[in-house]
């Protein structure tokens, strides 16, 4: 029996085009960009300079501060250059360029591919690995892994949640790697799962649509007396951390506070797999797979790349540009990421970041914006809010700029799953004002 | 049916006189005695309730004002100085003039000097499109062409150029009151004095990357080559992140720097057009 | 394409649109629309025509020349109230009166509000009780007498209208409703009334001329509901709620005293409850946007339906009470709906 949030919640085409497709390794690129702001939190700070020769593995950006993370080399060479570049979003960040040579590997990391089963480590030495390895959130939020596993004060983990839910559309990544790699996901679950505690328990939660993902893992976790598997309905935002956590263990997450405040942490499988490479093979945090996609099916594949890699290479080998060099003409919107939450690329040579899961490419006919209307007041918006809140409401309140009134109505628990613009057949720009305004009022609050 | 029409209106002739006796008294009686100046100052203000002096509104402005005698920095932008001089009459207090001041673009990036690489389809809102992206030209710091200033202006003084894609200021409208600046999330308009005869001139651009980067993007981006630093006989140009910048306290309209700028981003507005020397191609 | 599309998140987009909305509403109405053109002939399908044409045209109108904006009598919903009105009018009204309604529904109720998804009233509710007022006699005339084309002149349809086939209408011209107010207001008892005319459920659920296009046939009501929900158009908590509420406060009314009192079917089959509460009440403009709105939504016009046919000086309640409801729509709409987690402290 599946299960399934109960508040709101849209029916997308599931559109898993690409799941068949195995795990391709995308060559290594002759150049990388590798901007410092892979995560969350404060941008990492360089360490190496122009000039200097680096190893795959080798840390080349410090963390600055709590919330922030490592960065390390994701191919061997020299680096070019460390300045500012434009990202995928068209905005300038620091990012060291190296330019590649061969393929050599600090040493300490084993590169060998076998599945390494025995757990040696402590806790402690769990937690400090991972902190070292440059993770984090591989769902899409790039949140350091390490803050999240940190105790806080009087809130005690009881479960740890991995996430197989992969709600967005089009996205197969998490699927394949459950698939082919189920065991290393699992491991990587289980060291987490020591690290904050034996007796927390742990709940790895896949969507019904991958039913070879959920037979695979259950045989998996057969044995064992901390683990379960449980399949999820398919819909969006299923995936989601609250929607997890009301549909596994039927708690709410109250506004402003954290997820670990209702006793579970909740993490990506492909997290869980970066932690297995980082504790049983020492290797950092520099590869993740991507879902390159297209509703027309020319372009299927999931690809393992090096983080840096320009997206205009990995749309070439995958087939979506044209002999010009530019997009394939039938295609007019590269998105990184999923549909409903994944952001736009405006300049194809820049490079993927750690948590890009996919590249998809859409049609004009697909995703170009009808003409707004007049809201009818339809409901439709409220009834998909999966945080019950009511976006006509926050639109209007958005529009006219009135922040008091946006509180009380607390637009800060919005999640900015897109459920409300997906709905309004009005084609109202419901989401882009509310998260201006949710913005905004954030940073209000924060300079307070 | 006389008589039904004699009491009636007998009836309700008294009805009405007695309740305006009583209404006149609770008038008086419930009546809040404020200081007859803020009537008088307020007919001097514009009354567009804008919002540029600072304040919530004329009424906010004139309470404040007359209740502190040391306010002269507050001034109403709108009404400018004739309203001033008129409070100063009221009050009987000292008035500094001000000079006049509008809104200025700091950029030329048009369609024709910037072009567009993508194509922008969300909302019509320059402050959602600059919080999304680097913006559909190669500029992150120009004009982003929707028209949010055009929008909070409350009195008609911004217009869309259609064939540019750029905001255009009227001068003879334009109130100085600041609620184009506080709309713009790029920062690039900015309230300068309007200068004698109505004329100025300042650099149309905000862009601080470096020149060679510029260059490929815009025509008319400033490059941050100091050439116009070097022209100035008055200090009054500064050059800070490859970008320059005119000080209207300190430009006396020379018209020096304009000539020497590679680009063309010198902006000169209502001067005359500057004589050809004979002979001198 | 040649330069990138660059947009914010979400980069897809259900199917769904106000046009379509409007079109599942159209069909819906539909089956009303062909048993009342079956049953009164061509005059019906005239009435239904000049409603529509003239909605249309005076929403193209005051768009295009008053408010000069682009025209948006593509998004259908002029046909949908075009459609309402003439549900609700007599068969034998006049065209001109048909399109003065026209000019309350759309002029008047939707447009001076602010146009679409503006409106405070149900805009064919307020041309229906804006004629009603304004034309007394015409709007309460039943008969069918001058209606042309009617079908029991056709020889085959005599044998499906079987013993009623003079279909009631020379007699008394006026509504079951109509009947029984009158009747009781006389100091006749249910039990003379049922004898004196036949109420067969029946009829009332195949199709009932007496009264306006829309009140003919439940069953046609019955499928267009189907229809709706099937779409998901409406939800129906609504005309679930309205009908619950009547039949309970007819109920205990007819346990109470029978001899005065219809009985509970009756009154959910007679008039225009079904009509209303299908297609009128649930109007996503004027109705509440939360379910506990709605419930007291419901409740509301049931109870106000049931006060006017009892108590009131009109044989039929449900257009006055939707209407008063929609006054209380804005009202209702301010509660607060439950959040997602209940606060005790806000941080």
């Amino acid at each position: 029996m599946s299960k399934t949030f109960s508040i709101g919640g849209i029916h997308p085409d599931d559109c898993k085009f690409s799941k068949d497709y195995p795990i391709e390794n995308f060559p290594i690129p002759k150049r990388v960009f590798i901007s410092m702001n892979q995560h969350l939190g404060m941008p990492a700070v360089p360490v190496v300079k122009k000039g200097d020769a680096v190893k795959v593995g080798q840390l080349i950006a410090e963390p600055a501060g709590f919330v922030s993370a490592p960065i390390h080399a994701s191919v061997s060479g020299t680096v070019s250059d460390v300045a500012p570049y434009p990202d995928f979003l068209g905005k300038k960040v620091l990012t060291i360029v190296i330019d590649t040579a061969g393929d050599q590997w600090e040493e300490g990391i084993d590169c060998s591919p076998g599945v390494r089963h025995e757990i040696t480590v402590t806790p402690e030495e769990i937690f400090k690995k991972i902190s070292a390895s440059g993770i984090v959130g591989l769902g899409g939020a790039s949140f350091p892994t390490h803050v999240k596993l940190t105790p806080l004060e009087g809130m005690k983990p009881e479960y740890l949640i991995l996430n197989g839910a992969e709600c967005e559309p089009y996205l197969t990544s998490d699927y394949r790697l459950m698939i082919e790699h189920g065991q290393e996901v699992l491991i990587g679950g289980e060291l987490m799962r020591r690290a904050l505690g034996e007796d927390v328990n742990g709940i790895i939660g896949i969507e019904d649509n991958k039913p070879r993902a959920i037979k695979l893992m259950r045989e998996l976790t057969s044995k064992s007396l901390q683990w379960k598997v449980v399949p999820l309905k398919k819909r969006y935002p299923q995936g989601g951390e609250k929607q997890l956590i009301d549909a596994l263990l039927r708690r709410r997450v109250a506004s402003f506070a954290l997820p670990i405040s209702t006793g579970a942490i909740v993490q990506n499988v492909g997290t869980a797999f970066a932690v297995y490479e980082a504790v049983q093979k020492n290797k950092p945090l520099i590869s993740k797979v991507l879902t390159v996609s297209s509703s027309d099916l020319s372009v299927q594949k999931n690809y393992r790349f090096r983080v840096g890699t320009p997206i205009a290479d990995i749309l070439s080998l995958a087939g979506a540009m044209g002999k010009d060099g530019n997009l394939s003409p039938q295609f007019a919107k590269v998105v990184n990421g999923g549909p409903m939450m994944g952001k736009p690329v405006s300049n194809l040579e820049a490079p993927v970041m750690k948590s890009t899961s996919g590249l998809l490419l859409f049609t004009e006919e697909e995703t170009k914006r009808k003409e707004p209307g007049e809201c009818i007041r339809c409901a439709r918006c409220f009834e998909a809010c999966p945080m019950r809140l009511q976006p006509y409401l926050l639109y209007q309140l958005a529009l006219a700029g009135r922040t008091r009134e946006l509180e009380e109505n607390r637009v800060f628990d919005c999640i900015e799953c897109g459920c409300c613009l997906y709905t309004c057949p009005a084609h109202l720009p419901l989401l882009d004002q509310i998260r201006l305004a949710r913005n905004a009022s954030l940073k209000n609050k924060r300079k307070k | 049916m006389t008589s039904t029409l004699l009491y009636t209106i007998l009836s309700l002739s008294i009805l009405g006189g007695l309740l305006a006796v009583i209404l006149y008294f609770v008038a008086q009686k419930f009546k809040v005695q404020e200081d007859s100046r803020i009537e008088q100052v307020l007919e001097a203000l514009p009354g567009a309730n804008c919002g540029g002096c600072g304040f919530a509104g004329c009424r906010a402005f004139a309470e404040y004002y007359i209740n502190n005698p040391d306010s002269s920095s507050f001034i109403c932008p709108v009404g400018g100085n004739e309203a001033m001089m008129h409070i100063a009459q009221i009050l009987g207090r000292e008035v500094k003039e001000q000079v006049p001041k509008l809104a200025v673009l700091r950029c030329n990036g048009s369609c024709q000097n910037l072009p567009r690489i993508n194509t922008y389809n969300g909302s019509l809102s320059c402050a959602v499109a600059a919080s999304l992206y680097g913006g559909q030209t190669g500029c992150s710091y120009g004009c982003l062409g929707m028209g949010d200033c055009v929008k909070v202006c409350q009195f008609n003084a911004m217009v869309m150029d259609p064939l540019t894609c750029l905001p255009v200021i009227l001068e003879d409208k334009c109130t100085s009151c600041g609620a184009c600046v506080k709309a713009c999330p790029r920062n690039i308009l900015e309230i300068r004095p309007k200068g004698p005869k109505n004329r100025r001139i300042y650099v149309a651009c905000a862009n601080k990357d470096k020149g060679a980067v510029i260059r490929k993007v815009c025509t008319v981006g400033c490059l941050g080559c100091q050439l116009c630093l070097k022209a100035c006989p008055f200090e009054a140009i500064t050059i800070a992140d490859n970008l320059a910048t005119i000080d209207p306290g300190k430009c006396r309209l020379c018209r020096k720097c304009t000539p020497v700028c590679p680009v063309g981003c010198i902006t000169e507005i209502n001067f005359p057009p500057k004589k050809q020397e004979i002979g001198n191609e | 394409m040649d330069k990138l599309l660059v947009s914010p998140a979400p980069h897809l987009h259900s199917k769904e649109n106000t046009r379509r909305i409007m079109r599942d509403m159209i069909i819906a109405l539909m089956p009303s629309v062909l048993v009342s053109v079956y049953f009164a002939g061509l005059s019906a399908l005239l009435v239904i025509v000049v409603s529509v044409a003239g909605c249309v045209l005076i929403e193209h109108l005051i768009v295009r020349y008053l408010m000069k904006k682009k025209t948006t009598v593509h998004d259908l919903s002029a046909v949908v109230t075009g459609l309402i009105l003439a549900a609700n009018l007599p068969v034998s009204s006049p065209w001109w009166m048909v399109l003065i309604g026209c000019v309350a529904s759309i002029g008047i109720a939707k447009m001076t509000f602010g146009g679409l998804g503006h409106n405070l009233f149900n805009p064919a509710l307020v041309g229906r009780v804006f004629l009603l007022i304004s034309f007394p006699v015409q709007m309460t005339n039943w008969s069918l007498s001058n209606s042309i084309f009617r079908p029991d002149t056709w020889e085959f349809s005599k044998g499906l209208l079987g013993a009623q086939g003079q279909l009631l209408d020379a007699a008394s011209g006026a509504t079951p409703l109509g009947i029984i107010k009158e009747g009781l207001a006389n100091g006749l008892t249910m039990e003379t009334l049922s004898q004196q005319h036949d109420f067969s459920y029946w009829q009332m659920l195949f199709g009932h001329i007496d009264g306006s296009l829309g009140e003919a046939s439940a069953l046609a009501v019955l499928l267009g509901f189907a229809y709706l929900l099937v779409r998901k158009v409406i939800k129906p908590l609504i005309p679930v709620t309205i009908l619950v509420t009547v039949a309970l406060f007819s109920g205990i009314l007819w346990l109470m005293d029978p001899s005065m009192n219809a009985d509970p079917l009756f009154h959910l089959l007679a008039g225009g409850l079904l009509p209303g509460a299908v297609f009128m009440a649930t109007d996503y403009t004027t109705s509440p946007m939360s379910p506990l709105g709605m419930l007291i939504y419901g409740v509301g016009i049931g109870v106000m339906t049931m006060i006017i046919r009892v108590w009131g000086v009109y044989p039929e309640g449900v257009s006055f009470a939707i209407l008063f409801m929609n006054a209380l729509t804005p009202l209702l709409n301010k509660i607060k709906p439950i959040p997602y987690r209940k606060e005790v402290s806000l941080g």
